[in-house]
């Protein structure tokens, strides 16, 4: 025992130089995973879970209906992009959409509708209306992803 | 003559500002991935047009009313509906489009059912439809849900026709296939597991009254 404590008596202190050079890898992962959210959610949602879920790739692609419910007002409200708006305002909402991406890309666009569980279906089916009417026939129910229970 | 060596900058604190850094983005950093289940709207349609004429036993009919209870009719259901729970619809729909009774689209029998054959459930999976109605009331969390059990149902048989098909699981093809989208072969293969059960679910026009 006293043979090691011989050898080493000071503790040399740990080299901290590529301290920062880690944190920085860290930043960089976070820098580029982030997403930030786009627009604010004037609606309540809590969104219904689902086992058959699949992921929606490419954002770019995708336009978001928010439905739900105001707090202190009575009925379903829909959001397109930052304000609240009418289920006549849809069609317009996805014609602009259309004119931001390629031609190429357009068969690809997608809606996204995110609905709180507590909406009335006769509400999403206006909007599933309004849709059709634009040839918007890709949707997305918009759920949690939950694993399949035996 | 002013002094040769300049002096190190000191990097100490460079650690703290990235630390810093790292920590606005941790705390700003929204993980959630957007998901959800997948469908395809019908294209609009006239007024005129008539619905197609599908016989009541080829119809697996799926009624959720406003307090979310849901009954069905129709395709291998005696009488004139039974309520059901989720978790047994998924099982009815699966008997419903696994049965088998009688002879498709092109008129050949389903080979690889593994139905019980009625007579009073759907002929071939390829005339087998399902369809959702709803009152206006309905919550949607309880439509998704319904729906998802449906989706579900189909993946399900899919799933074994993958695996007595090709020996591999139906996510597992549908993975390889959207990485090679060249790939002509995976295609084949995937649209081979598709065509044996063609999604046939239908979202009808929710009832008004209620």
């Amino acid at each position: 025992m006293a043979k090691f404590n011989k050898k080493k008596n000071d503790m040399p202190a740990v080299n901290t130089a590529s301290l920062p050079d880690i944190v920085f890898m860290l930043l960089f992962f976070f820098m580029v995973t982030t997403t930030m959210k786009d627009s604010d959610l004037k609606v309540k949602q809590v969104l219904p879970k689902a086992t058959e879920t699949k992921k929606l790739e490419q954002k770019k692609l995708v336009s978001y209906i928010y439905v739900g419910k105001v707090p202190g007002k009575k009925g379903d409200f829909i959001q397109l992009n930052d304000k609240l708006a009418s289920t006549k305002e849809i069609k317009n909402f996805i014609l602009d959409k259309r004119t931001k991406v390629t031609e190429s890309e357009l068969p690809r666009l997608t809606t996204s509708i995110k609905a709180d569980v507590n909406t009335d279906v006769g509400t999403i089916y206006d909007i599933k209306k309004e849709l059709r009417e634009v040839d918007a026939l890709k949707i997305n129910y918009s759920a949690t992803t939950v694993s399949r229970k035996k | 003559m002013a002094k040769r060596d300049i002096p190190e900058i000191n990097a100490g604190s460079m650690a703290d500002i990235a630390f810093l850094l790292l920590i606005f983005f941790l705390v700003t950093t929204t993980m959630d991935i957007d998901a959800g289940i997948p469908r395809k709207l019908p294209p609009k349609q006239d007024k005129t047009q008539k619905p197609p004429d599908i016989k009541k036993k080829n119809a697996f009919i799926v009624n959720i009313n406003k307090n979310g209870e849901i009954l069905v009719s129709g395709g291998g259901i005696e009488g004139d509906g039974k309520y059901m729970t989720v978790e047994q619809l998924r099982e009815e729909a699966k008997k419903f489009l696994d049965n088998g009774g009688g002879v498709g689209k092109d008129g050949k029998p389903c080979d690889y059912c593994e139905g019980k054959r009625l007579e009073n459930s759907s002929v071939h999976p390829n005339r087998a439809v399902i369809s959702i109605q709803s009152s206006r009331k309905t919550k949607h969390g309880v439509y998704v849900q319904v729906t998802n059990e449906l989706v579900r149902a189909y993946n399900e048989l899919r799933e074994r026709e993958a695996q007595k098909m090709y020996g591999e699981s139906y996510e597992s093809l549908k993975e390889r296939a959207k990485k090679n989208p060249k790939n002509e072969m995976l295609k084949k293969k995937l649209e081979s597991v598709k065509e044996r059960f063609p999604m046939l679910l239908s979202e009808a026009e929710p009832a008004k009254i209620e």
